[in-house]
């Protein structure tokens, strides 16, 4: 497989590997793919009070071009705002790593997965307002 | 001495030539280079002669004479020849064929090409070893099946099967025998005699010599025929015609040749440079599985699997070895080895395989780098992986739900 610089940087160079405390309410954490498939990515945010991505943390069990996408998701991810992370798409990784096509597909589960993390992070925080609102029971 | 890279450990998908080899075949370019169907000259009386010292040292490697060796373009042409050939002439005693689910492409295509043909065929299930046993072909043997094919050893687990218990109960029932003997011969001892094969192909670049040239075995004693796929001339007693690589052919009897007379003690090297290698990885490197029995196996062959890794991130970081991988993403269809799925390795294991074929020239030198290598680079991988991470917390994986697209 021919891969360009920039995604056998990412492979030799991964970024934000690591993990962030699923317990607290300020990450997300997503997890998509599967191991049969032979992609598993989880990927998870920090989110402070004004809504921006503080840190964002990977792991993949994946090829090459499956570790480079999610690594450079995080990388992007960093200091945008939940509702810019929303709109990372797929093809912004294919261009940016030059994604052969056969390997479109790991993009798409990186993709997949900054909407994983970010729909946990907000279904977290709906449940915490939904406490914190919630009457005092009788 | 200064290793060479990348390192070469992929000998069961094809070996480099060995300089005797080359040297054997140079004049045959550039003197002796005359037809070896020239009849009235002497280039193609010296082309002849050494066509006919190559037929001799190949077929003698296998148990057999020169007059049963047809000489093709490989073992690829040879299967199609051996199969196709076979069940064509001998379609009034049966339709029915018999052949095995971890067969090479050259195996399977062509039974499925005869099966649109009206053919029926029983692709016979591995037992979790990866052998097919010879209880499992007679079972499936009918009163018209007319052809048994089944490789000697597996290229991607480098299993043996036990194919002199198959030949007996094949003869016992009165079908042809045919053995793609590619992975096995010159690496271990194969006599066609011994084994009752009747028909066996063969091919010169596993064994330290050419590309591009191979041979079919076929009986004279009981006399095997079959119908040509090339027509044109009738060279090979009408099975097969067509210049001959000469070249090639001498080439392809020198690398057998030599085959036959260093066996014994290349096995032993290849053996201990094997276990050296898989010793050295498995005492570093936790949750490693083997694909394929350990017991019947080439000497040179092993197919480690790790656990929550996969391949071809994996041969990435590999860069300075030449394998091999069962991952889906190293193939170009996106599936994972069709072998390994047959012996019930579960996908994902599948996806981290790693297949080694060590060879005739390589060192104790190059295992070491290359333990050492495998060893740093899967534990990198592990530092990246959501499942590792996952089951050194204690989950069981196959508890999960995954959320696959």
């Amino acid at each position: 497989m021919a891969y360009s610089e920039k995604l056998l940087d990412h492979y030799e160079n991964p970024r934000n590997v690591g993990s962030l405390d699923k317990s607290d309410p300020h990450v997300g954490t997503g997890l998509v793919g599967a191991p049969a498939c032979g992609d598993v990515m989880k990927l998870q945010i920090r989110v402070n009070d004004a809504g921006v991505i503080e840190d964002a943390r990977f792991k993949t069990f994946g090829c090459g071009s499956a570790i480079a996408s999610s690594s450079l998701a995080t990388e992007w991810i960093k200091g945008m705002s939940v509702d810019q992370a929303m709109l990372v798409k797929n093809t912004q990784i294919v261009e940016e790593l030059n994604l052969p096509p056969v390997k479109i597909h790991c993009s798409v589960l990186a993709e997949d997965a900054i909407k994983s993390a970010i729909a946990d992070y907000k279904s977290k925080q709906a449940s915490l307002h939904a406490a914190q609102h919630a009457p005092a029971a009788e | 001495m200064a290793l060479k890279f990348p390192i070469y450990m992929d000998n069961n998908a094809t070996t480099p030539m060995d300089p005797r080899v080359l040297e054997t075949m140079l004049p045959f370019f550039t003197e002796h280079y005359g037809n070896a169907a020239s009849r009235s000259h002497a280039y193609g009386w010296e082309a002849e002669k050494g066509v006919e010292t190559a037929r001799e040292q190949v077929g003698s490697s296998i148990g057999a004479t020169g007059k049963e060796i047809v000489w093709t373009s490989g073992a690829t042409e040879s299967d199609n020849l051996a199969i196709k050939g076979a069940a064509h002439f001998y379609k009034d005693r049966g339709n029915h064929i018999i052949t095995s689910q971890t067969e090479h492409k050259a195996v399977l295509d062509t039974c499925k090409r005869l099966e649109k043909e009206g053919f029926e065929v029983t692709y016979l299930a591995t037992q979790a070893d990866g052998r097919i046993s010879a209880e499992s072909v007679e079972q499936a043997m009918t009163d018209k099946t007319i052809l048994v094919s089944i490789m000697l050893a597996n290229n991607e687990v480098g299993v043996i099967n036990p194919i002199a218990e198959i030949g007996e109960r094949v003869k016992a029932r009165k079908a042809l025998f045919h053995v793609d003997a590619v992975q096995g011969h010159g690496r271990i001892p194969f006599d066609v005699e011994a084994c009752k094969v009747d028909l066996a192909s063969l091919t010169a670049h596993k064994l330290y010599g050419p590309k591009g040239v191979g041979a079919l075995y076929v009986r004279r004693k009981p006399r095997i025929r079959l119908e040509a796929m090339i027509d044109g001339g009738g060279h090979e007693r009408g099975m097969r015609s067509g210049t001959l690589n000469v070249p090639g052919i001498v080439g392809f009897g020198k690398a057998a040749a030599l085959c036959t007379e260093l066996m014994e003690q290349e096995a032993k090297k290849s053996f201990a440079l094997r276990e050296r290698l898989r010793e050295g990885i498995q005492s570093r490197v936790t949750d490693t599985f083997i694909n394929g029995s350990m017991e019947h196996r080439l000497p040179g062959n092993i197919n480690i699997s790790f656990a929550y890794i996969e391949g071809e991130s994996l041969l990435m970081g590999l860069k300075d070895v030449a394998v091999s991988s069962g991952s889906a993403c190293t193939s170009a269809s996106l599936e994972p080895s069709y072998v390994l799925r047959a012996l019930g390795v579960e996908e994902e294991l599948a996806h981290t395989s790693i297949r080694f074929g060590i060879g005739r020239f390589n060192t104790e030198e190059e295992v070491d780098f290359v333990i050492d290598l495998v060893s740093r680079k899967v534990t990198k991988l592990r530092e990246l992986s959501p499942l590792y991470e996952m089951v050194q917390e204690g989950i069981d994986l196959k508890s999960i739900q995954w959320a696959a697209h």
